[in-house]
């Protein structure tokens, strides 16, 4: 079990310290999100102010399509010089490289919303942070729902064909539900009457959502990957 | 597949299939909506038979995922075939029905928008195992698996967020004389669909078979 | 840690993908401390070979066998004792050449990383270049280092695919050596090439692939 463990962090250490060294997927996905939110915002602010429940939607689709990208970028890298073979071949079990990838991108994407929220916070004049805790678990349990699945799809698709456009096409249909849950527990945080059962109640499925997809993806992280 | 049962079986459906829409016809008349109603025959038995289609697919993708036998990847692939196409009669009659139910061609409620998603999925498959290389019916089929499960979380999820879709319980308060013609349709359509299955599932192996000849010939 | 074997056998392979026989039926031992040559043609199947051999690839049909343990049964301890240098060299251009050892290093679980990452750096020439980013080294450099990572564990099985293609004429005498080092310590190295005038003199026994099949 230790080992386990320790395998999982030599993984997503190793992943850190690429990405401090370059910043390169840091700074471009964070880029990414911003420009998406400012896309968004001509779609749907009218007098200064966001239309209904537009600003978590706009959070939520900048999260969607820049982790995304986020996850292509990560693996694209693993296949320059095909390091994930030699992470294959090597005596790692297979579950501990998924979940030392999957953490390597969580901690990644979590730097990027620690920017874009409070952004989006200020940009729309919506009030993310009066329950913050609920706001972050949400956060947190959505951002775990949807890398858990990329990883998985992003680290299968690594020697397909098309796999740029294959990716979102794979990705969104079965993330729909992490998608619903956010935006529909982030616009309950944000409403008039703040309904915050309503939000615990996402938050809920959201951790039920995890779990299950954690689940299956680390044990069908093996077959997948073997050919 | 020269299997004894299999063209009876398929007279019988097209039997089936000639007499439906007089049992149809034949069929009390809904009170509010009148003839478009009509269309719930099919819609509903096409319903049933997309998740038919979608439990063939899944159970094989996950058979194929962990034993990698091939008759499992057939099954999985011809499923998902059968429920893209039966997803598409489904998402075409339904708007058909509703503009005049409930006066929207669509509704983002929970067995709608569950339906689509669905149906997106085994789109999703179809094109990464034509598009996908090599090794895409492995990779195809964990999609598969991931979207079996994801199922249930659409559907609650949207279910809390709005529902206008009838809840099953239409079936049981179905006027007496409907239930007749509605089961009726709903055996033929399954019908149908084991029928084109195991069709589907001969092309495969026969595709098989003839990759092993190819093979064979060059020994 | 790990099992360790003394031989590897290939017994009746084949790895079909679809109409395309990459492999037909192909057998073959090599024994501890020798050097085997794949040699054939491009697309002869000598990589989809390596790779099944690493337990990157499952056959279509057919045994793979180290000492007794099936590539069926083997895990991750079998994965301890394979090495293996891709045509991609398998480096972290972002990471230095002593932060790639280390990694690997960790990886593989070794008691001593400090003394293997020195140890490797020397082996590679480059002790004094430990601390510069893997992107900067030339290829030659790169393929030193990526030589030393695929050894740094000690592995019985050696497998190298197309290591001499690109090196020159010091290079290449450098890398022999290593192997028949690696062989004098006992491993079975099997490596790739489709220049047979680079390995002259090398190999303990040569195998040619044509067109999947082994020819005679």
């Amino acid at each position: 079990m230790r080992r386990f463990v320790e395998a999982v962090w030599l993984v997503t250490r190793k992943d850190l310290l690429v990405e401090a060294r370059t910043k390169e997927i840091f700074l471009t996905t964070l880029f990414f999100a911003l420009s998406c939110v400012l896309v968004f915002a001509f779609g749907f602010v009218r007098e200064g102010r966001a239309v209904g429940d537009a600003a978590a939607g706009i959070l939520w689709i900048a999260i969607a399509f820049s982790g995304t990208l986020a996850l292509g970028r990560a693996f694209e890298r693993e296949r320059q010089g095909e390091t994930l073979r030699a992470l294959l071949i090597a005596p790692i079990d297979r579950p501990a490289l998924y979940l030392g990838k999957l953490l390597g991108i969580l901690i990644l994407l979590a730097a990027v919303e620690v920017v874009v929220v409070p952004l989006v916070a200020l940009m729309f004049q919506a009030a993310l942070f009066d329950h913050a805790l609920l706001m972050l678990g949400l956060l947190a349990t959505g951002t775990i729902g949807f890398a858990a699945v990329g990883t998985l799809f992003a680290a299968m698709l690594v020697r397909a064909r098309s796999r740029d456009v294959m990716l979102p096409v794979l990705l969104y249909p079965i993330t729909v539900p992490v998608i619903i849950a956010g935006v529909r527990g982030t616009a309950a945080l944000l409403q008039a009457e703040v309904d915050v059962p309503m939000a615990r109640a996402w938050l809920s499925m959201l951790v039920a959502f995890d779990v299950v997809f954690i689940t299956i993806a680390l044990w069908t992280f093996e077959p997948v990957m073997t050919e | 597949m020269t299997n004894r049962l299999f063209v009876p079986l398929a007279i019988v459906t097209a039997a089936m299939f000639a007499y439906a829409p007089f049992m149809i016809l034949g069929a009390p008349y809904e009170s509010t909506m009148g003839l478009v109603q009509k269309i719930f025959y099919f819609h509903a038995s096409a319903g049933m038979t997309l998740f038919a289609a979608a439990a063939v697919s899944g159970i094989g993708s996950a058979l194929f995922l962990f034993t990698r036998k091939p008759w499992a990847d057939r099954m999985a692939v011809s499923g998902a075939e059968l429920a893209s196409i039966i997803g598409l009669v489904v998402l075409v009659t339904g708007p058909l029905w509703a503009r005049k139910a409930w006066g929207v061609w669509w509704q983002w409620d929970a067995r709608l928008t569950s339906t689509l998603v669905m149906w997106l999925i085994f789109n999703a498959y179809l094109l990464l195992r034509k598009y996908g290389g090599p090794g895409s019916d492995r990779l195809a089929a964990a999609v598969a698996l991931f979207g079996m499960a994801n199922v249930p979380f659409v559907y609650w999820s949207v279910n809390v967020w709005r529902t206008l879709h009838p809840k099953t319980s239409v079936i049981p308060s179905l006027q007496p004389g409907m239930r007749g013609p509605f089961w009726f349709c709903v055996l033929a359509f399954l019908l149908l669909f084991t029928l084109v299955l195991i069709v589907r599932m001969g092309l495969e192996h026969r595709r098989a078979e003839l990759d092993e000849l190819y093979l064979a010939l060059e020994d | 840690m790990g099992v360790d074997f003394s031989t590897l056998r290939f017994a009746d392979v084949s790895r079909n993908y679809g109409r395309r026989r990459a492999l037909n039926r192909v057998s073959l031992t090599a024994g501890a401390g020798s050097i085997t040559a794949l040699l054939g043609p491009n697309g002869a199947g000598k990589s989809t070979l390596l790779s099944i051999a690493a337990t990157l690839l499952r056959p279509t049909s057919g045994e793979v066998l180290y000492g007794d343990v099936s590539l069926r049964d083997g895990g991750a301890a079998l994965r301890a004792r394979i090495g293996m240098l891709g045509h991609d060299l398998y480096l972290y251009p972002e990471l230095t050449a002593a932060e790639n050892l280390r990694f690997f290093a960790r990886v593989y679980a070794l008691p001593d990383v400090e003394r293997r990452v020195d140890g490797a750096l020397a082996q590679a020439g480059l002790s004094d270049r430990g601390d510069d980013l893997v992107g900067n080294f030339s290829r030659g450099m790169r393929q030193r280092l990526a030589l030393e990572r695929a050894l740094i564990h000690e592995p019985r099985l050696v497998l190298l695919d197309e290591p001499f293609t690109g090196l020159d004429e010091a290079s290449r005498t450098a890398l022999r050596a290593r192997l028949e080092a690696v062989r004098r310590a006992g491993g079975i190295v099997i490596l790739t090439t489709h220049d047979t005038a680079a390995i002259a003199g090398l190999p303990d026994a040569s195998v040619s692939l044509v067109e999947g099949r082994l020819a005679a």
